[in-house]
């Protein structure tokens, strides 16, 4: 019985969770291209979509900057884990709190912010200005999801292990590193997630001629979102389930 | 291994790309359009329309923090006790929404409430009332807890992977009842984890200017939609950098918190 | 991790299997920087620009006026064509940000676009030194004919009690205001105090009414027959009948905006000559139909209108009123610092009311 309530509660939560993304799968094969009516079954937008090099181009740019931004920003954003617990406690609560400062500030004052920074150093702009501006405000996010799982550790079994002859880099990849594994993954996680999602400050460092998904849905706001952007959204997402599914598979056929 | 230089790295990082656009907005947040000092920018809070804003604000993204830590809790702890080698299927059952774009995911959320939107569509052929709350501050904090309830499951689910079983067991046998358990073990262990969830909601939550413009029709004016209309329409970069100044004070409030909270979860650990 | 960084390297390499290597083609005469709305060209006039100058088009897009024009003025990216609504331009030629175009380069520019077009654009450019008009429209009321049954024509009926909860009314101080400005008969374009006092308790007292303050959703929303009244653009209106035949877009009485998005060119642009060369040719009569086909929003060009085979389109009150008929339309013009700030601060009490 706790089971099964269980089970509808977690059910719930997730109904809760896809129901706008039901809702946009739906409207890929709506014919018309209001969201408000609809128009037919349709493949149209679907055909359209892989004739379409900007969005194509976009898609490419937004897959390519989350996927930098965030192993680079896990990168940085592990290390200053591991340098914030051997700090004095008063200068951690300090640098953890300048490290929520990127996610309280309104976007668009990081944006045009780093949009100046960026004119005074004299970098060119372009998918590199993007690259660093995704960087800054996805280390946050690593930081926020390691930081709990680095004060839970205990550190005992690190000086075990130095105690038995690992060397600190042994020690850290055997013993620390596992337990902390979690944390670095859903950082990362959550880091590509925000730099998928990034709008506004992708718009203030982006220079000419590069797009991303995300600038490329805004512009289209006033003429009306294509629905190759639904198409799209329901392509990635369909994608990222079955790799999930098959990813999922494996290790339990191997025990088995 | 130099524990001292690790942390160089991510402070020269802090430095250029936090610190020194931080100056920039305490630069414009300070100083009038001649380039003067002046208070002016952060005394703006107390007029009447900027201090309701910012009390709506608080309000609402308080509401919603509350919302997610109680759906997201008990959420983390079914989850938590869950197969071990799904881990990485739940993080990204519960992350993989966010992959589809905010836009467009919130214009779905209209498409669902709308007066002949899907659910009422539903709601009607089943013969039940209506459900009005779109253009409400209902609706968004609806938008709110959707949006960043996420970031509230992942880092408590991950505080709770982190306890020991035996820590747990030992203390039933110990005979303690399941409700003592809770609070005196699980509870308090995974308060780290209910800090990162409070913080990656209530902060964001605060300045959203999206959720408020297209869930609640723009009727209610939220501190984010002012900070962002300086920038954008009124391009009073001044005022705008004025008001992000005193948004920081929730830093402040939340490092403190966090070095309370800090302590005891040492406390325990101990 | 092996399992997410595989997963990652999954989704990379289909999706640069999809999008192939970009093609360097060989463009011998130079480039050209163009920063325009989102969707407000046909992509192929581009590609026809690049074949026959051989110019390398950059092309880059933005949503409005106001998060175009810090991007320009900072000198973040070397632009050299915008193309910004009428007092975006005004404010650009005060602050000394537009080069004077050279009307012997523009021959299609002169020849083409309908004088009365030029005329209008005096509101923001008065000497027709800077700007060259590109689309244009005026912003009414669509209603849905099986709500109101009865005849549109005054700004009042947004103020009517039977539609509480199913107006829209749009999202953007200037238009919002030229709303109540018309109703009360000012200007649109007023900096007096007493008169903007007066709109905006007008504006309140009508906030109970309003179902939303939207700025693009009006569209959608008039579609799914979520309100009976809303405040658009007469770009839309087309699109939105041809959607839902229920709905009718009418000019009021008293008089409404007119608004023209124009090119210009950048003061300190690398690439002037090209610019030229690029509005010229979107002012060429074929070009402008297939950008008129494509965004529907009005052309000022008339040979290009001739060409509209769609006799339908080509006479339609919508997308081409007579402005003959209006002795009251005016366009925005930037009214200066102290005056923003006045609407702005107006704006924020109608948008701070609640009744609760």
């Amino acid at each position: 019985m706790r089971n099964f309530a269980r089970r509808i509660y977690i059910a719930l939560i997730i109904i809760f969770l896809y129901a706008p993304i039901g809702t946009l799968m739906v409207l890929s094969f709506n014919a018309s291209k209001s969201r408000a009516k609809w128009g037919g079954f349709t493949f149209k937008w679907y055909a359209e979509l892989f004739q379409n090099d900007a969005i194509l181009q976009a898609l490419w740019n937004t897959l390519a900057i989350a996927l930098l931004s965030s192993l680079i920003a896990t990168l940085i954003g592990t290390v200053a884990c591991i340098a914030l617990q051997n700090m004095k406690k008063r200068n951690r609560a300090i640098v953890l709190g300048i490290t929520n400062i990127p996610m309280l500030n309104a976007e668009i004052v990081t944006g045009i912010s780093l949009m100046l920074l960026f004119i005074v150093l004299g970098i060119q702009f372009g998918f590199f200005t993007i690259l660093l501006a995704h960087i800054t405000f996805n280390i946050p996010y690593v930081i926020l999801s390691v930081m709990p799982r680095m004060k839970q550790l205990n550190p005992s079994t690190y000086e075990a292990a130095l105690d038995l002859g690992a060397s600190p880099l042994q020690a850290f990849f055997k013993v620390t590193f596992p337990d902390l594994l979690p944390g670095i993954l859903s950082g990362f996680l959550m880091a590509f997630t925000m730099s998928l999602d990034d709008f506004i400050i992708t718009h203030f460092t982006k220079g000419p001629g590069i797009d991303t998904l995300s600038t490329k849905i805004y512009t289209e706001v006033k003429k009306g979102i294509k629905p190759e952007m639904y198409a799209l959204s329901t392509l990635i997402f369909v994608t990222v389930l079955i790799l999930l599914l098959l990813v999922n598979k494996t290790p339990k056929e191997k025990k088995n | 291994m130099n524990k001292k230089m690790l942390s160089l790295p991510y402070l020269f990082w802090c430095v250029a790309f936090i610190i020194i656009p931080l100056i920039m907005v305490f630069y414009y947040g300070l100083t009038d359009k001649t380039g003067a000092f002046t208070l002016e920018n952060i005394a703006a809070i107390a007029t009447p329309e900027h201090s309701k804003a910012l009390w709506f604000s608080l309000l609402l993204s308080l509401i919603s923090t509350v919302i997610c830590l109680l759906l997201a809790y008990p959420l983390a702890m079914i989850l938590s006790k869950m197969q071990v080698n799904q881990h990485s299927f739940i993080v990204l059952i519960f992350i993989l929404p966010m992959w589809m774009n905010f836009l467009l995911r919130t214009i779905a959320w209209q498409t669902l409430l709308e007066k002949s939107g899907v659910i009422n569509t539903l709601l009607d052929f089943l013969h039940l009332p209506a459900l009005e709350i779109i253009n409400t501050p209902y609706a968004i904090v609806l938008g709110m807890v959707y949006n960043f309830l996420p970031f509230m499951v992942l880092p408590i689910y991950n505080s709770l992977t982190k306890i020991d079983n035996n820590v747990i067991n030992a203390a039933r046998d110990l005979g303690a009842d399941s409700f003592k358990t809770f609070t005196r073990i699980i509870l308090p262990l995974s308060l780290p984890g209910v800090i990162s969830g409070i913080t990656m909601v209530f902060v964001p939550a605060l300045t959203t200017f999206v959720i408020s413009t297209l869930l609640g029709g723009s009727k209610i004016l939220l501190i984010g939609n002012v900070i962002e209309q300086e920038f954008t329409v009124t391009n009073n970069w001044h005022l705008g950098s004025g008001l992000s100044i005193v948004l920081m004070i929730f830093i402040i409030v939340n490092m403190v918190l966090s070095l309370v909270f800090d302590k005891e979860g040492e406390g325990n650990a101990l | 991790m092996k399992k997410f960084i595989a997963l990652g390297l999954c989704l990379v390499t289909i999706v640069s299997t999809l999008t192939g290597c970009g093609s360097s083609g060989k463009y011998p005469n130079g480039k050209v920087y163009v920063y325009n709305w989102g969707e407000y060209i046909d992509p192929a006039t581009i590609e026809m620009f690049e074949e026959e100058t051989g110019i390398q088009v950059i092309y880059d897009e933005y949503e409005t006026n106001e998060t175009m024009y810090p991007k320009v003025e900072a000198g973040a990216s070397n632009y050299d064509v915008v193309c910004p609504s009428d007092y975006m331009i005004q404010k650009m030629v005060d602050n000394d940000m537009l080069a004077e175009l050279n009307w012997d380069n523009l021959p299609n520019a002169t020849a083409n676009i309908g004088a009365s077009y030029y005329e209008q654009s005096r509101a923001f450019d008065p000497e027709n030194k800077y700007s060259v008009p590109y689309c244009w429209g005026t912003v009414g009321i669509l209603y849905n004919t099986t709500m109101v049954e009865e005849p549109v024509t005054s700004w009042s009926i947004l103020w009517d009690e039977k539609y509480a909860d199913s107006i829209l009314m749009q999202d953007s101080v200037r238009d919002l205001f030229m709303v109540a400005l018309k109703e009360l008969g000012y200007s649109m374009n007023s900096t007096d105090e007493a008169e903007l006092q007066e709109a905006k308790e007008l504006l309140i007292a009508q906030k109970p009414l309003v179902q939303a303050y939207v700025v693009d959703q009006v569209r959608d929303k008039m579609i799914g027959n979520e309100a009976a009244l809303g405040v658009i653009y007469s770009g839309e209106a087309i699109y939105t009948q041809r959607e839902n035949p229920n709905l009718a877009y009418v000019i009021p009485e008293e008089g409404t905006n007119m608004w023209i998005d124009s090119w210009v060119i950048l003061k300190d642009a690398e690439n002037k000559e090209n610019a030229e060369k690029f509005i010229d040719f979107m002012c060429r009569p074929d070009i402008a139909l297939l950008n008129f086909e494509y965004i529907t929003y009005s052309t000022p060009n008339d040979a290009a209108r001739e060409l509209i085979e769609d006799e339908d389109i080509r006479n339609s009150t919508i997308a081409f009123p007579d402005l003959s008929q209006y002795d009251n339309l005016e366009t925005f013009s930037y009214l200066g610092e102290e005056a923003d700030t006045l609407y702005n601060e107006l704006w924020k009490e109608i948008k701070s009311y609640t009744s609760y």
